[in-house]
């Protein structure tokens, strides 16, 4: 998508300043309300998903002592990735929003909670909810965007490395938990500073990181396999946790992607953003900035409410379990202000954001203006802008972007012509 | 140059401790007290907790709740009172109620709790708990206990839910085998007598010439004039005295003992004095290191700390992240965003967000 600011007309060009500062009113009155009525049954809802899981995780690890059979390891497999999405998705990435602070327990608080992944809760609460959830998708802002590693909008700047982003993309899926501590620490940012001029904060994250990583692949990879060991299930152990933690990565990456990458998520400039942004401009922004993804009870408990991704962004701290209940309200605010509540099902949308990694991996407008015709002359082209060097490649880009112009002119030219 | 430490055994582990290790390795990030919690939340080893066993009624408004305690419950002697963490409308709130029986045979433990108009904790506990509900436990606490040995008179006043530590006491005196060789008098004021919590236990004990009981009721007998005991009890001055009731009570009776030179032992309850302050007015903040600045009522908490010179947490700045969440250990605060107003007693351990929350009174966090 590009920026909105550079959009031939704004999504947001219809809405008076009033609107916006009156979209906040209405939105902060949904929060209210749910602020009214959260309470009892709210408490119950995550105290029994904490126990179902950590009963369940026991159970299926049980299981896997037995995994020499294969119908108990996949029985097991299945359970214990589950349990792994579960801990991840509704519980750890929902408390440490502080949505359960309010109960004052210290079990399920955001300032105690830590999660089964390799980044720490620490790192995470940093780059995920003060910077991701700040800066919602501002080009240069927020990270997600991305990860540092993709070019998923229009306004990032095209280069060659960006050709291979569909792999990088699904090694990071494979890998993802991974990928999550290496961004939180920034760590390509990091790396390339000499290694005396590292600040010392980051050294002390990167070795609280690699603790964590090595408790975790313990407790997978070293302390549960050596109790099948009686059993003859070392190997299949290994091979469930790792199949867990592949499941729990692939399934958590699709989710996240599904909740900004999607085709028709806006994203923002930076210098379009006033500092003083009020509350109904930001609210604005994280309506504009989300997609949710449609489906069932337990698909929404599965991605953690992330599914309603829309609410989870103007709401970060209300409780998971009450998204699904806001929801008509907000996309009834959506209606009324002539907005696009973006919400599709979850293979629609899964497509739509690989579909953009795809396309974004090559130079804005290549896809476009390519026929079966000139095909070799635009892999010509493009083998030109990754090879020529950056004086080469903003000519190239020039002239795409405005073929593709052309193109477009010529056919809504045509389309009125024939209407 | 050589260091003793250097040559000191290291301490070698037991079994215990590495298998613990290894249960702690195989659960990270959890520990094993996290998992074993779901299944025995009462034993040993863990935070203390408390299982409801039995909600007894006293009186239309009040109730006596019967709880099991966890393994690491270490006793208690009658008159203390205990912490009580109770989850009301999902929110956990920590209050202060005596202990209502002497150590039972059973390893209960019993308070007795009336509800106060108003009271969140009170109501919930006297009308809304049942049987099988966890709360969290402190351990007992308090210095309000008779001497051992016992004076051969004891005098005990004892006004409205002043009677708990007191009953705790005389049931204790009143189950072992041998009866105590004390002269009793009890002085129990009430607003009226169908208020009054365990009457008919107390007249039981009466009539059985355990103590004498002087019944007093504000409706029927007018409020009770300290100058006045000696009436009610002729031999006041031979007598130990204890009392627990409201403040006005007591301090008129610590003055009354104090002009004659009499001993006198009090239990006061904590009564929450905290209040937002009228009209979104602020008030003070106080820091870890003992500094105390003014705090605007419209001016978040991190601004405050961070103008006073203070290292804080923070992170978005509008209530988003979370990043900026300390321990308010005492006071009020005020909710920018929508009103809403904190408050927070020593031990509730309420954490809250110092990038939204303005100072509504005076406050002490833990930065």
């Amino acid at each position: 998508m590009t920026v909105i600011t550079k959009q031939p007309v704004s999504p947001i060009a219809h809405l008076t300043p009033e609107d916006v500062e009156q979209i906040g009113v209405e939105l902060d009155a949904i929060r209210q309300d749910v602020l009214d009525a959260r309470g009892e049954e709210d408490a119950a809802y995550i105290r029994t998903v904490v126990d179902v899981q950590r009963k369940l995780e026991l159970g299926s690890r049980a299981v896997l002592l037995g995994s020499a059979l294969p119908p108990l390891w996949v029985l097991g497999t299945i359970g214990l990735s589950v349990a792994k999405i579960l801990e991840n998705m509704e519980i750890g990435h929902n408390v440490m929003h502080g949505q359960w602070d309010w109960m004052r327990d210290p079990k399920i608080h955001s300032t105690t909670w830590e999660w089964d992944n390799a980044s720490t809760a620490e790192g995470w609460k940093h780059s995920h909810n003060e910077v991701h959830h700040t800066y919602t998708n501002i080009v240069g802002k927020d990270n997600d965007l991305g990860y540092g590693i993709m070019r998923v909008d229009e306004d990032q700047r095209w280069h060659p490395f960006h050709l291979g982003q569909p792999l990088w993309n699904f090694i990071n899926a494979c890998f993802f938990e991974y990928g999550i501590a290496a961004y939180d620490l920034e760590l390509g940012k990091n790396l390339s500073v000499p290694k005396e001029k590292r600040s010392e904060e980051f050294k002390a994250n990167a070795r609280k990181t690699l603790a964590k990583i090595r408790k975790q692949a313990t407790k997978d990879y070293v302390v549960h396999p050596a109790l099948g060991l009686p059993f003859g299930a070392v190997l299949p152990i290994v091979a469930a946790n790792f199949t867990a933690n592949l499941v729990r990565n692939l399934w958590s990456h699709s989710v996240i992607m599904c909740g900004h990458f999607p085709e028709g998520v806006e994203t923002f400039e930076r210098k379009s953003i006033p500092a003083d942004e009020t509350r109904g401009q930001w609210y604005v922004r994280q309506m504009l900035g989300s997609a949710n993804i449609s489906g069932s009870k337990a698909m929404h408990l599965m991605t953690g409410n992330l599914s309603h991704q829309i609410e989870h962004h103007l709401f970060p701290d209300l409780p998971s379990s009450r998204y699904a209940e806001v929801a008509p309200r907000v996309q009834a605010l959506f209606e009324k202000y002539d907005l696009h509540y973006h919400s599709a099902p979850l293979p629609q949308q899964v497509a739509s954001a690989w579909h953009k990694v795809v396309r974004l991996s090559l130079p804005n407008g290549w896809l476009a203006t390519t026929t079966p015709k000139n095909l070799p002359e635009q892999l010509k082209l493009l083998w030109g802008m990754s090879t020529k060097g950056p004086k080469v490649r903003r000519a190239a880009q020039a002239r795409l972007v405005q073929l593709e112009k052309r193109q477009k002119a010529a056919r809504a030219e045509k389309a009125a012509a024939s209407a | 140059m050589t260091s003793t430490a250097l040559y000191a055994p290291q301490p070698r582990k037991g079994w215990r401790q590495r298998l613990r290790a290894v249960a702690d390795a195989a659960v990270t990030p959890l520990d094993l007290d996290d998992v074993l919690d779901h299944f025995h939340p009462l034993r040993g080893g863990t935070e203390l907790r408390g299982r409801v066993v039995e909600v007894r009624p006293e009186t239309a408004e009040s109730a006596t709740v019967v709880l099991k305690p966890g393994r690491d419950w270490a006793g208690h002697v009658p008159g203390q009172y205990v912490r009580v963490g109770v989850d009301v409308d999902g929110v956990r709130l920590w209050r202060t109620y005596s202990l209502t029986h002497g150590p039972r045979r059973d390893g209960c433990i019993s308070i007795t709790v009336k509800a106060i108009p108003g009271g969140v904790v009170s109501n919930h506990l006297v009308h809304r708990v049942r049987p099988g509900t966890m709360v969290q436990l402190g351990q007992a606490e308090g210095e309000f206990v008779l001497p051992d040995p016992l004076p051969a008179k004891l005098l005990l006043v004892t006004a409205g839910s002043g009677i708990t530590p007191v009953i705790g006491m005389l049931r204790n005196l009143h189950s072992r085998a041998e009866a105590p060789d004390t002269d009793i008098v009890l002085v129990h004021v009430n607003a009226s007598e169908s208020s009054a919590i365990f009457r008919d236990e107390l007249r039981a004990h009466g009539d059985a010439g355990r103590l004498r009981l002087v019944e007093r009721y504000d409706d029927r007998d007018g409020l009770l004039d300290v100058a006045a005991l000696d009436a009610l009890v002729p031999d006041l001055d031979e007598r130990l005295s204890y009392a627990c009731g409201p403040a006005g009570l007591l301090d008129a009776l610590e003055a009354h003992h104090a002009g004659r030179g009499l001993p006198l032992t009090t239990e006061r309850f904590r009564t929450p004095l905290l209040e937002a302050a009228e009209g979104g007015a602020g008030g003070t903040l106080t820091l870890s290191d003992g500094t105390t600045v003014d705090a605007a009522g419209d001016t978040p908490l991190l601004d405050v700390a961070e103008g006073a010179g203070a290292l804080m947490p923070s992170g978005c700045r509008i209530g988003v992240c979370f990043g900026c969440v300390l321990p308010l250990r005492e006071g009020v605060v005020r909710d920018l965003r929508n009103g809403e107003v904190t408050v927070a007693a020593p031990g509730d351990g309420v954490a809250i967000q110092t990038c939204i929350n303005a100072a509504a009174g005076p406050c002490t966090i833990d930065n």
